[in-house]
């Protein structure tokens, strides 16, 4: 197996000098899914948006590198990084009303890609995108082909997305809490779906959420983030068996189990957090002094 | 599967009204020589003063009365919407491009371009549209092109600014990153998956400015800096009407109903455009 993503000490700072991602270093191989979990505000999106070129400006990455499959993205020039990522990944997003242009149809939106994009033929596109939607699932194509983003309720907008993400072949997803913007029974379809599509499909992905409950289900691997920095990285069984970090052994106990709902549910203790603070500030003095 | 398509609403009245007023006085206007009961210029002393239809001492074929010079009034109204109309169609279409263009590329792109264009804009502004208008007049020299450039000059901003904060609004949504992620270029997205969304306010506000023009070449009317003397105009005969209130009340009433109700149509036509252009609120 080779590595289809591989992002190795990256850093990226605000424009007032504060560090966002803390040399971060994680790599998914080809078709696998690598869970990337953390509390809000951990930097997960920031790493995706890191991945897929669309960084906003005022985040500026300052060391680090990120290969996708082999190619240094750092080295290519802007029109060629595109072109590649273009061709090489796609996004499943959070809020899947906001991900779809609301005044263009479904099926334009979707064959529009393909044909612009990729050049392929009208008639392959829409062949193509047909036999995506029924891989998840969507069994009246004809009405959704046609239909307006908000004519669609959440799920099937999310199924359109999964769709889209998968048309073209892409060797890696991004999906950033794709589960997050629905309802808890639609969830558990999404999720099914997803890894459904990823099997046949031999597709990579980074799989951003912040339930562990989710990351059991569907990763083979984990990294943990706090802060910008990877905490702990491990097979995803080895993880559950047996947590190393302080962090990711509190997170697990704050997670409910359905299970035992009723059980007392422990926020991350104190020490736990005191320890990371301290972690973090020895990495960020290591990182300033060649850094000024 | 879970939801049907929402039915399609009816035709509001408010469109069905306003749009009626509007290709009334339009077609009016375009099929003046024809449908105008008199020679707008005829003057005939026999006749000065004479009353709409309903009171005692009209004459039949002077339907809204004659003014002070014995011109028919409503043959000189449907010859006034001509010009009316065509200040109203140029200036516009003019300011709209310029102005959407500019909030387009201001709010897409963002940056020193933004900042650039805010700027202008906040300076164009800060000037008194009206005494900017006849001053620009004053400068260009009275004549349609004249009035039609001063109205542009004056009202792009009204366009650049809507359209900047709207088209802002667009481009932070994620179907923008999720286009730039596929590869699109940006000129590209900007004119495919962003121009669409903001669409329905242009033509709301295309609207909405044909109305502006038309009270702005009234008022330029009105002071005497328009068109030539000679050629009704709706502002032009306001300002007669308005020396013989006492005597003819018609020659001000009249043309202040049309221009308002013209004025009216075009801002509520353009809201009802607005809604039936939007896919969300359709
Ligand atoms: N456009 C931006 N400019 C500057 N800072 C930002 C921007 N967007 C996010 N941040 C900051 O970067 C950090 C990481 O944000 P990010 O969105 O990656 O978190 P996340 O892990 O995805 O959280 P969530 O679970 O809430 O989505 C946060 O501290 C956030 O405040
Ligand atoms: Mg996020």
């Amino acid at each position: 197996m080779s590595a289809c993503l591989d992002i190795s000490g990256l850093s990226a700072v605000l424009p007032n000098g504060q560090r966002v991602l803390r040399s971060v270093s994680l790599s998914v191989q080809s078709g696998e899914v690598r869970a990337l979990v953390g509390e809000s505000g951990a930097g997960k999106t920031m790493i995706g948006k890191a991945v897929l070129g669309v960084l906003p400006s005022s985040v500026r990455i300052v060391e680090g590198d990120i290969r996708l499959e082999g190619e240094d993205l750092g080295r290519l020039q802007p029109k060629a990084r595109r072109t590649l990522i273009g061709a090489r990944t796609a996004l499943i997003p959070q809020d899947p009303l906001t991900a779809l242009n609301p005044s263009r149809r479904i099926g334009s939106q979707m064959t529009d890609r393909l044909v612009r994009i990729l050049g392929w033929s009208g008639e392959r596109a829409d062949t193509r995108i047909r036999q995506l939607l029924d891989e998840v699932q969507i069994r009246d194509p004809d009405r959704v082909l046609k239909s307006y983003p908000h004519e669609l309720s959440g799920g099937m907008r999310q199924r359109v997305l999964i769709a889209a993400a998968f048309a073209a072949e892409p060797r890696l997803i991004v999906a950033d809490e794709p589960t997050t913007a629905l309802d808890v029974t639609v969830q558990k379809q999404i999720l099914r779906l997803i890894v459904q599509l990823q099997r046949e499909h031999g597709t990579a992905i980074l799989f951003v959420t912040h339930d562990l409950g989710v990351v059991a289900k569907i990763s083979q691997k984990v990294s943990v983030l706090y802060a910008g920095k990877v905490v702990e990285e491990a097979e995803t069984a080895a993880l559950f068996a047996a947590p190393q970090h302080p962090y990711t052994r509190a997170l697990m106990a704050a997670t409910p189990r359905y299970t035992d709902p009723f059980a007392s549910l422990k926020p991350v203790d104190e020490a736990v957090l005191a320890g990371l603070a301290a972690e973090i500030a020895v990495a960020d003095q290591a990182w300033r002094r060649p850094h000024g | 599967m879970d939801e049907g398509r929402a039915p399609r609403r009816r035709v509001s009245p408010r469109l069905w009204l306003a749009g009626g007023w509007l290709l009334l006085a339009l077609l009016a206007a375009i099929f003046a020589p024809l449908v105008a009961p008199q020679d707008p210029l005829a003057q005939d002393l026999m006749l000065e003063r004479l009353p709409p239809f309903w009171m005692s001492g009209a004459e039949p074929g002077y339907w809204l009365g004659t003014d002070s010079l014995g011109r028919d009034l409503l043959s000189r109204l449907i010859f006034g919407g001509r010009i009316a109309f065509v200040v109203a169609f140029a200036a516009s279409i003019a300011a709209c491009l310029v102005g959407s263009t500019l909030g387009l590329i201001s709010g897409y792109f963002g940056g020193w371009a933004d900042r650039v264009i805010s700027r202008v804009v906040d300076v164009w502004m800060a000037f008194p549209p009206v005494l900017f208008a006849i001053l620009l007049v004053a400068v260009l020299g009275t004549g349609l092109s004249s009035v039609i450039i001063a109205i542009a000059v004056i009202d792009w901003t009204r366009f650049c600014r809507v359209i900047r904060a709207e088209t802002m609004g667009q481009s932070r949504m994620d179907y923008v990153e999720n286009a730039r992620i596929a590869g699109y270029g940006r000129i590209g997205i900007m004119l495919r998956e962003v121009l669409p969304n903001v669409v329905p306010s242009i033509v709301a506000l295309l609207s909405l400015e044909m109305g502006i023009a038309v009270i702005v070449e009234a008022i330029l009317s009105f002071v005497n800096l328009s068109i030539s003397t000679d050629d009704p105009t709706w502002g032009g005969i306001i300002a007669e009407g308005r020396l013989s209130i006492h005597q003819a009340w018609w020659v001000l009433v009249f043309p202040l109903i049309t221009l308002i109700l013209t004025v009216l149509s075009f801002s509520q036509f353009g809201e009802a455009l607005k809604t039936r252009f939007d896919p969300v609120l359709r």
